[in-house]
């Protein structure tokens, strides 16, 4: 998502599973849809069936994705910006770009300000000391007209165009196999294919998940990923886009509605201390455009602004005091998960509450969790099921080896409502929007989420208005006007996140468009005057003067395209391929007839989808179609929007088998999340020699299904994979017992020979790479294991945090084996 | 009426008109009595359905949940059958493994029945009431809201944030949930609040 946002404009699935069947061609890449999305998988095999689509996939193990895959490429864990840089260099080698698209389409005609450089895998502006780099360099050159300049012809030695093939030169077919492992001949047949794309005719689709997400620098796979899509042209049409397929079934709708440290719904952001009042923080934020005739869509944010605290502080919330800005909390630094559990760890978080969420398993370096659970004062565990953390300070031999005496964190646990005892909606992983009904009572003494926390909010509101205490006016602040205060209905609460008129709203001619308390259609109805509420502007539509939208089911789909847009409800606007105006050529045209999606017919935008763009501009206008930019086009230079660096650069794992080959200068990501104490904790190939990777089954989902009895029938306990090379190096037996351990900890389990790992040449030596599956841990009906997450690096992506789970380093050896 | 249908004669007839209500509707009134006879009455036909979405991943797939009461418990309605949802142009009626076995997440052995409550240094948990359960919790957030809340920083700006106590909030909850935990998180001035997107 912190990729996709800089590159396109907003950080979600491009396109929808059901688009999936329009494409040619498919990239399963840094994910296993197979095992992983099986039902969504689907819809590539319905391609392949209907259309001759072809699939490759790409990954350090031969998955179920690549069991029915036309091609099938290894790679060795984490170096798949080296493989999509060399993908990006032989199409700008051997002129396999969309031309057009990419002169029209994206900032490849921009021109980059006088200073920037990039010398032995540093951009320019790094501190060493900080581990940070100043961005300021990274910027466009801005005319006298205040527009940024262009050369449309490509051909300026700084457009990012000239500057891409000088950056992507050095990942050269043979440097990719030194890198990654992979033969040439299987690198090139990946390019080859993903070239036939480059035309209009043809499209690409890319389906990823955590493959690329957790890495030290995972947003920049994600990136190479968006920059081939862009070279191609195949992003805003049927078919193609870069699909980033989510885990849960709604952390797509968890994501917008915010609940993220520096998070206000709709992709707004918490104030930090550096801005102290309401205009000091808009004004950072006016996105003026770079180039005449743009949308800049996010001009608009201070529209969206306002509904939101209009919503949040409610009748309190006034142009005398700023909306209640005051009131909001203000960041010193982002507390990211890592974040968290650092401070957990060093004692200075007292109390944690974990909402279907267990942390002891999912955060990375379990040890260093579980310790610093033992110092909390307090811990809340609000889920349907009981989870590890729950019990972290229970004994459970060598799988939790804790003195309950010696703990003193209070531990509540408290029963809530499963998914079928519930009404609400939810949002997949293409945006789509759609309620689910209750289905069933209460479990046993369960309540639903919404009424614990209204009852903790409003018994702790109480014990301040009875006794006072500290910072008693924000708390009191907060709008709490529901029907009923001790059980907010899904209903009312949709309709808050909707947004209505809070007054009689005129055009500018003076008509009256909107009644006071009606709800709002369209999130273009918002006003910055407070005029308006929305807690998240995003989902505007969803339930609109019409109703709520998310319990449409209509599945008729005249296009034959897969569009179904009477099916729930898509944000923004019930459009189902974002970016959809690039399906059409400058002029208005499509593309192809075999690609013909959205286009101008001479009075309007039109086609099987909403118009993502305003349906009324002509092309003569030459608006682009990535509206949220100010630039109208996508970016396949990021300017200063990433962390580190305006394009991606082949950075080892923290953990890695050899010095990077490509930069031997660089260790890791330069500028990704890691604490100074932390440092200690990386192994090295010396002590590690293996890379170890981890990955998720589909007999199970997370830490969840492990207490399921079925799913544990069906896979009911951790066990190693290995390739046959390695297992007959260290003498290990399939079915054998073996030990793994990183410098952080240590599991053990029954070896999987398979011949779905194969050893790799990098650099000259040979590299082994183990798969060690997630979803074990000590609670539940399968059998105990050590959570995974002991042996993973308290290391995180410089742009997402996100730990590197997927590459790492240790080593294996036989063990004798518990008696059965 | 009492006559033998046998297995082909049976698929004979259905196959007239691909099935059942067409067999009627195109008048074969005996051999759709002949079949009914021999057909079991329909299992759900005394549940509940809903219609709702899968927990697990973010294809989320649609799905059909029936529900009955439960003597045992007070005739309360509890799930007792969950299908795809053949309508729902994702998944088409499908489910995955995961999906498909549903139901034993509903009624698993890790589910928890009632609130319970673990004392410092104690080797158990024990069962609480709901009161007990929430007045301790917000006693205990006062408490260290109280003791830790920054009105204003160094500089003197109003910052009105509480760093002391962290939320993890659920990413399989409801939009609606996540706007209500947002609302309560943020509220109390938390700002150590994050979600599963990041890992």
């Amino acid at each position: 998502m912190s990729s996709l946002g800089p590159t396109f404009g907003r950080g979600a699935m491009t396109n929808s599973w059901t688009d999936i069947r329009n494409t040619d061609l498919v990239l399963v890449m840094g994910g296993n849809a197979a095992e992983a999305h099986p039902c969504g998988f689907k819809w590539v095999t319905e391609a392949k069936a209907e259309r001759g689509a072809k699939l490759m996939v790409v990954d350090p193990r031969f998955t179920r994705s690549a069991a029915v895959a036309d091609h099938y490429a290894p790679l060795r864990p984490g170096t798949d910006v080296a493989f999509l840089s060399g993908v990006v260099n032989y199409l700008l080698t051997n002129d396999k770009i969309h031309k057009e698209y990419v002169r029209h389409y994206t900032n490849a005609a921009y021109l980059v300000k006088e200073g920037y450089a990039f010398n032995e895998g540093f951009f320019s502006g790094y501190d060493e000391s900080k581990a940070t780099y100043d961005r300021s360099s990274w910027e466009y050159e801005i005319g006298a007209d205040g527009f940024a300049v262009r050369d449309m012809t490509l051909e300026h030695p700084r457009s990012v165009f000239q500057l891409m093939k000088k950056h992507f030169a050095v990942y050269t077919p043979e440097m990719v196999s030194r890198v990654s492992g992979t033969p040439q001949d299987k690198f090139l047949k990946v390019c080859e294919w993903i070239a036939s794309t480059a035309n209009g005719e043809r499209a690409m689709t890319i389906m990823y998940a955590l493959g690329w997400t957790q890495h030290s620098h995972g947003a920049q796979n994600i990136r190479t990923a968006a920059m081939i899509q862009l070279l191609c042209g195949n992003i805003g049409i049927p078919g193609g886009g870069v699909n980033a397929l989510r885990g849960h079934s709604n952390v797509q709708g968890i994501t917008d509605v915010g609940t993220l440290t520096a998070a206000i719904p709709g992709y707004l952001n918490l104030p930090t201390e550096q801005e102290p009042t309401l205009e000091s923080h808009l004004s950072k934020r006016t996105f003026k455009p770079l180039q005449a005739n743009q949308t800049s869509y996010w001009q608009n944010y201070r529209k969206f602004y306002v509904s939101f605290l209009k919503s949040y502080f409610g009748a309190k919330a006034t142009p005398e005091n700023n909306f209640g800005y005051d009131w909001l909390p203000k960041l010193d630094v982002a507390y990211d998960c890592l974040r968290m559990f650092d401070l957990i760890n060093q004692g200075k978080t007292n109390g944690l509450i974990c909402q279907g969420f267990n942390p002891l398993m999912a955060i990375a370096d379990s040890n260093k969790s579980a310790a610093g659970l033992a110092k909390l004062k307090f811990l809340i565990s609000i889920d349907p099921i009981e989870t590890d953390t729950a019990r972290f300070w229970e004994n459970h031999g060598e799988f939790n080896n804790v003195d309950p005496a010696k703990i003193q964190t209070e531990v509540f646990m408290l029963p809530v409502t499963s998914f079928a005892e519930e009404a609400g909606s939810l949002t997949n992983s293409s945006r789509c929007i759609s309620w689910k009904w209750q289905a069933a009572d209460p479990y046993h003494d369960s309540r639903t989420d919404v009424v614990i926390l209204a009852d903790l909010f409003n018994r702790v509101r109480k014990l301040y208005e009875t006794q006072g205490g500290k910072g008693a006016e924000p708390l009191l602040a907060v709008d709490w006007s529901y029907k009923d205060p001790h059980e907010p209905s899904s209903d009312e609460l949709l309709k808050e996140l909707n947004g209505k008129a809070l007054a009689d709203l005129a055009d500018a001619s003076g008509k009256v468009t909107r009644r006071a308390g009606e709800q709002l259609a369209s999130f273009g109805e918002m006003r910055d005057d407070g005029t308006t509420d929305g807690a998240m502007w995003i989902y505007t539509g969803v339930y609109g003067p019409a109703g709520n939208l998310s319990q449409r089911r209509d599945n008729s789909d005249p296009s034959g395209l897969g569009v179904y847009g009477n099916w729930g409800f898509s944000w923004p606007a019930n459009r189902r391929i974002q970016y959809n105006r690039a399906s059409a050529d400058p002029q208005g045209k499509p593309w192809s007839e075999r690609k013909k999606f959205m286009y101008w017919n001479g009075e309007r935008w039109t086609g099987p989808d909403v118009p993502d763009y305003v349906p009324t501009i002509p092309p003569e206008r030459a608006t682009g179609p990535f509206i949220m930019n100010p630039e109208g086009v996508s970016r396949l230079w990021v300017r200063g929007l990433m962390a580190d660096g305006p394009f991606p650069v082949h950075y080892e794992p923290f953990e890695s088998p050899v010095t990077n080959p490509v930069f031997p200068k660089l260790k890791g990501n330069p500028a990704a999340r890691v604490f100074q104490r932390d440092r200690a904790s990386f192994g090295d190939a010396k002590e590690f020699p293996i890379v170890a990777t981890t990955y998720r089954l589909v007999e199970h989902f997370h830490y969840w299904t492990k207490g399921v009895h079925m799913n544990a029938v069906v896979q009911p306990e951790f066990f190693v994979e290995m390739s046959e090379q390695l297992a007959a190096e260290k003498d290990i037996k399939h079915g054998g017992w073996v030990r793994v351990w990183s410098k952080r900890g240590s599991v053990k389990g029954k070896a999987v020979v398979t011949k779905r790992l194969k050893p790799l040449t990098i650099d000259g030596r040979t590299v082994h790479t183990v798969g060690l599956p997630l979803n074990f841990g000590f609670i539940g009906v399968a059998r105990k294991a050590n959570p995974i997450n002991g042996l993973t690096p308290p290391v995180g992506d410089a742009n997402s945090q996100t730990p590197e789970y997927k590459a790492f380093l240790v080593n294996v050896e036989p063990i004798v084996g518990p008696v059965a | 009426m009492n006559i033998e249908v046998s297995r082909r004669r049976f698929m004979q007839l259905a196959g007239a008109g691909a099935a059942g209500t067409a067999i009627g509707a195109l008048g074969f009134a005996e051999a759709e009595a002949q079949v009914s006879a021999h057909v079991k009455p329909f299992r759900l036909v005394r549940t509940k359905e809903a219609r709702t979405t899968c927990p697990y991943c973010a294809v989320s797939c649609g799905m059909l949940v029936y529900a009955a009461p439960n003597q045992a418990s007070k005739g309360k309605l509890e799930v007792v059958h969950i299908e795809g949802d053949a309508d729902h142009p994702v998944n088409r009626g499908t489910l995955c493994p995961k999906g498909a076995a549903a139901i034993d997440y509903i009624h698993s052995a890790t589910r928890v029945k009632t609130p319970m409550y673990r004392k410092p240094g104690e080797a158990k948990f024990e069962p609480v009431t709901w009161d007990f359960a929430m007045e301790r919790i917000a006693k205990l957030m006062k408490e260290d809201r109280d003791a830790n809340f920054v009105e204003k920083n160094a500089a003197g700006t109003t910052v009105n944030r509480w760093t002391t106590t962290a939320f993890l909030s659920g990413s399989s909850v409801t939009n609606e949930t996540g706007w209500v935990t947002y609302k309560v998180a943020r509220g109390l001035g938390l700002l150590q609040i994050e979600n599963q997107a990041r890992i």
